[in-house]
């Protein structure tokens, strides 16, 4: 009945990303660098920790230190009750059927390496092809490079468009008998793009082709269910999405991995061992050889925890949001050119300035306290086909604001006043 | 502002978009690409050699504001030099960018290499400076075709 609570409640509708609050859960972001305010735009290299990832790490080593897996005294329990009830998280979160399909690797590269190690040796022969797109990191190229050579198989590449959005008709004609594998990314960590994955996967399935997605930069974006998107492999890392760097998450469909051969061979991994025979390890365990990274699993898991308490699909509205408003405002300014321009994109602007290289962009954005990578982003096939040595790149994250980008806008004013 | 105008002087600046001795040539002794693979600076840099004496020089590639000015001065002070001498000047440049040579104080010897002294502020940038000179280092000890500051 009071119309100051109507106006509350619209407010709430209104900004439903709590932008003040996320900021101060991040203790980071309240730091200075040389002398201004930080403005940290490059979460698409790693993101910010909130504290409570940065507690639920010191809490492991304050409380629970042990190895896992191994110990029947208390300490190792508890590790490996809380290393086991974050791949939990991790399973749920991505919707997998069970955790049995939820693999911790050192990361996205890992995962990648993997799959083309095992899957890829196993099934990849001479005369077989490997289908990628033109838009991916390193991570997802290399790999594929170096079985294809091993395996005397071949590198077919899905082409692309000027605005970097893959071009469909010719994936679909790429879709050959002797394609073994689709390797793709969720989401372009140097353009931005969003591929429509969904339509792929199903594409390459209708021709029994297994489908494995580098989701690296989707994970901190959007909510993905890997039984809605039903990809064989989904690989990401947990420094991307909030939490620890050294932890990742290679999901296989459960019957893929069971038919494939070990990665790493060693403790943990094993069920018995003899000098004459091993017998190896039920999933995942078959896959995790070592000590693992005990806190880096518990700190994913935290990270999870604090995604799962936001409205994601606010998040990404509140991320478009900035990605629009930063688009535009960074087009007023002449002689900038945004490399990338799909009509899906995540919250990454890629831009050249002309006559500037981007290093000395950075140099001086730095000098104002703007974090924001610049170079060739590990995809060089990308610069490549836009005839740019190099890209400044802008990314966001919910904990950047409107403000931020008018920092970015004038600092870049700044650079063209320095060295134009 | 101060210490990124020491970074950007007047004569980086100036050196960058017009950098001195940018072409190709036909006729060099020796010549030889550097190539920064973290950043993607690219270079490649021709030397002519009359006996001990480099007689010409010049570069052709692409690259940051410092990396091209770097360049360019470098082309610009070597033409006349030995061999020797061109090595005092690496060696000299070398400690200027990592902060180890006092600009100030060997002004005489540096001449135009002094422009360099802000980049010793910028670790992140030592290695765009010192590209070209690394390149031409190769290019007088015959050594590789490539050579890459990583």
């Amino acid at each position: 009945m009071e119309i100051a609570s109507a106006t509350y409640i619209e407010e709430k509708l209104k900004a439903p990303v709590p932008v003040e609050s996320c900021r101060f859960h991040f203790p980071l972001l309240r730091r200075q660098v040389n002398g201004k305010p930080l403005v940290y735009f490059d979460n698409a290299a790693t993101s910010q920790k909130p504290q409570v990832v940065i507690d639920a790490i010191m809490r492991y080593y304050h409380e629970e230190n042990s190895n896992i897996h191994r110990g029947v005294h208390y300490l190792s329990t508890k590790a490996t009750e809380a290393y086991e009830e974050a791949r939990l998280k991790v399973q749920r979160f991505i919707n997998a059927r069970s955790i049995e399909e939820v693999i911790y690797v050192r990361g996205t590269t890992e995962a990648i390496n993997l799959v083309a190690t095992t899957y890829g040796r196993k099934n990849v022969s001479e005369g077989d092809e490997v289908l990628i797109s033109a838009m991916e990191h390193h991570s997802n190229i290399v790999p594929w490079q170096m079985l294809c050579e091993e395996r005397k198989a071949t590198m077919h590449i899905i082409p692309m468009n000027d605005a970097g959005e893959l071009l469909l008709d010719e994936y679909e004609q790429l879709l050959g008998e002797r394609t073994k594998i689709v390797c793709l990314a969720h989401i372009s960590n140097a353009l931005g793009t969003i591929n429509p994955i969904k339509r792929m996967i199903a594409a390459a399935h209708a021709k029994g082709i297994p489908v494995l997605i580098d989701g690296a930069q989707a994970m901190p974006h959007m909510r993905v269910d890997m039984q809605d998107l039903d990809c064989d492999f989904y690989a990401f890392s947990s420094h991307k999405m909030f939490g620890p760097t050294g932890v990742g998450v290679l999901y296989g469909k459960k019957e893929l991995l069971n038919a494939m051969p070990p990665y790493q061979g060693g403790g943990d991994m094993i069920k018995s061992v003899t000098f004459e025979k091993t017998t190896y390890n039920d999933l995942p365990y078959k896959f995790e050889a070592g000590t693992p990274n005990i806190e880096g699993a518990i700190g994913l898991g935290a990270a999870i925890d604090y995604m799962k308490g936001m409205d994601l699909t606010a998040v990404a509205a509140y991320e478009h949001e900035l990605l629009t408003y930063a688009a535009a405002k960074l087009l007023e300014i002449p002689g900038l050119r945004i490399i990338g321009t799909a009509k899906e994109k995540a919250s990454v602007i890629s831009f050249v300035l002309e006559g500037i290289h981007p290093h000395d962009i950075g140099t001086i954005l730095d000098y104002e306290g703007i974090a924001i990578r610049t170079g060739h982003h590990c995809a060089q096939p990308v610069m490549q086909r836009f005839g740019v040595p190099a890209t400044a790149r802008a990314s966001f994250a919910f904990y950047n604001t409107k403000e931020e980008v008018d920092v970015l806008v004038k600092a870049i004013y700044k650079v063209k006043e320095v060295l134009g | 502002m101060s210490l990124l105008r020491e970074l950007y002087q007047e004569v980086i600046l100036d050196h960058n978009k017009n950098p001195r001795n940018f072409r190709i040539m036909e006729d060099a002794t020796k010549h030889v690409e550097g190539y920064n693979p973290l950043c993607g600076d690219h270079y490649t840099i021709y030397v002519k050699m009359e006996g001990d004496v480099i007689s010409d020089v010049s570069f052709q590639g692409a690259g940051c504001a410092i990396s091209k000015s770097s360049a360019s001065v470098m082309t610009s002070l070597l033409k006349g030099k030995s061999r020797k001498e061109a090595e005092q000047m690496f060696n000299d440049f070398h400690n200027l960018v990592k902060g180890e040579l006092n600009a100030e104080e060997n002004l005489e010897t540096l001449g135009k290499l002094a422009a360099f002294a802000g980049v010793s502020e910028f670790p992140a940038r030592v290695k765009c400076a010192s590209l070209a000179w690394h390149t031409l280092h190769a290019a007088l000890h015959d050594d590789a075709q490539r050579v890459t500051t990583e």
